[in-house]
């Protein structure tokens, strides 16, 4: 599984969210599930997936799925495939 | 060296442990089997209680940095992740107390003491209870103050950083409850530290004679509150301001 897609699964198990929903243009607040209570969960879950601890600055920058990708490159993660 | 070890192998993040209440919670902390990450302004400052908890064998940590700067607070959450620290216990302790009559109050002190003692607490909690939040468990002690709760003439500014305080344990408990993080504050009254040695002689007295137990508490004994909430004991408590002021509040 490419990390883009261990992303995708984090972004829908967390949100509870269909997995074909989850596309770069997916923005916080946009939909119910995407709220400030589960952008928390997201992010813990996303450290516990990469076993990463994201920046403070990087968890509130964090504002859609194609954002999600472009900060977490920066762990070292190949979001290109 | 571990009393019973209700620490065992936690590790513990303790801001303002160079002296007074800090350096004894450090104390107990290490003495009941915690690694302890010792934090204070300056390195040197450390140096006295790092060296005393080294010589009994505990693992400490030196973290010097200004907790009023949230850039230096990020720095340092930095650093924890690359030495793979990631704490299950925050004591928030690092404050500041300046007396100031309310017409004499001016903007750069009110700054300074909420930056540290408010806002530095505000942001040192969500720095490391990002670490709390992926192990699923952890405990955030908060000190607040009786100042906080009963108020004193010439401490406006500091009973309202302490005031904010309570206000910051109880929504962070609620907040964080969900991933098993307990938040609680302690609300020392008058204990005999350099911070309240500097007091004036009639302060000082004002301050016994509103106390039932007819004496100033001990760093010790608030270290042994803060243990308490540290530990599996205290497992079942959040979201509570407790006060230790031997009777100064009823």
């Amino acid at each position: 599984m490419t990390h883009s897609e261990q992303l995708a699964h984090v972004f829908a198990e967390t949100l509870g969210i269909d997995i074909d929903t989850v596309i770069d243009s997916l923005q916080y607040n946009s939909i119910p599930e995407w709220d400030s209570v589960n952008h928390m969960a997201l992010v813990v879950a996303i450290d516990a997936e990469f076993d990463i601890t994201m920046d403070t600055d990087d968890v509130i920058d964090m504002s859609s799925f194609g954002k999600a990708k472009e900060l977490l490159a920066k762990y070292n993660l190949d979001f290109s495939k | 060296m571990a009393q019973s070890g209700k620490l065992q192998g936690k590790i513990t993040f303790v801001s303002g442990a160079s002296r007074g209440i800090g350096a004894a919670i450090a104390r107990l902390f290490a003495a009941e089997g915690a690694v302890v990450i010792l934090h204070a302004k300056t390195a040197e400052s450390l140096t006295p209680i790092a060296e005393e908890l080294t010589a009994i064998g505990a693992e400490v940590h030196l973290l010097p940095f200004d907790v009023s700067n949230n850039e230096a607070i990020k720095a340092a959450t930095k650093e924890l992740i690359h030495w793979g620290l990631a704490p299950d216990v925050l004591v928030n302790n690092a404050g500041i107390m300046k007396d100031t009559m309310l017409g004499l109050i001016q903007p750069a002190l009110v700054q300074e003491v909420y930056q540290t003692n408010a806002f530095g607490t505000i942001y040192l909690t969500q720095a490391l209870a990002r670490f709390m939040m992926k192990k699923k468990q952890g405990s955030i002690i908060n000190l607040s103050s009786a100042i906080g709760t009963k108020g004193f003439a010439g401490q406006v500014v500091y009973g309202g950083s302490k005031a904010a305080i309570a206000g910051i344990t109880l929504s962070s408990a609620k907040e964080l409850a969900a991933y098993n993080i307990r938040v609680n504050a302690i609300a020392p009254g008058f204990i005999a530290t350099e911070l309240t040695a500097s007091l004036s002689e009639t302060k000082r007295q004002q301050t016994l004679d509103t106390i039932k137990l007819k004496r100033p508490g001990l760093p010790e004994e608030v270290a042994q509150l803060a243990l308490f909430l540290a530990s599996d004991q205290s497992a079942y408590i959040t979201g509570q301001v407790i006060g230790i002021d031997g009777g100064m509040c009823i």
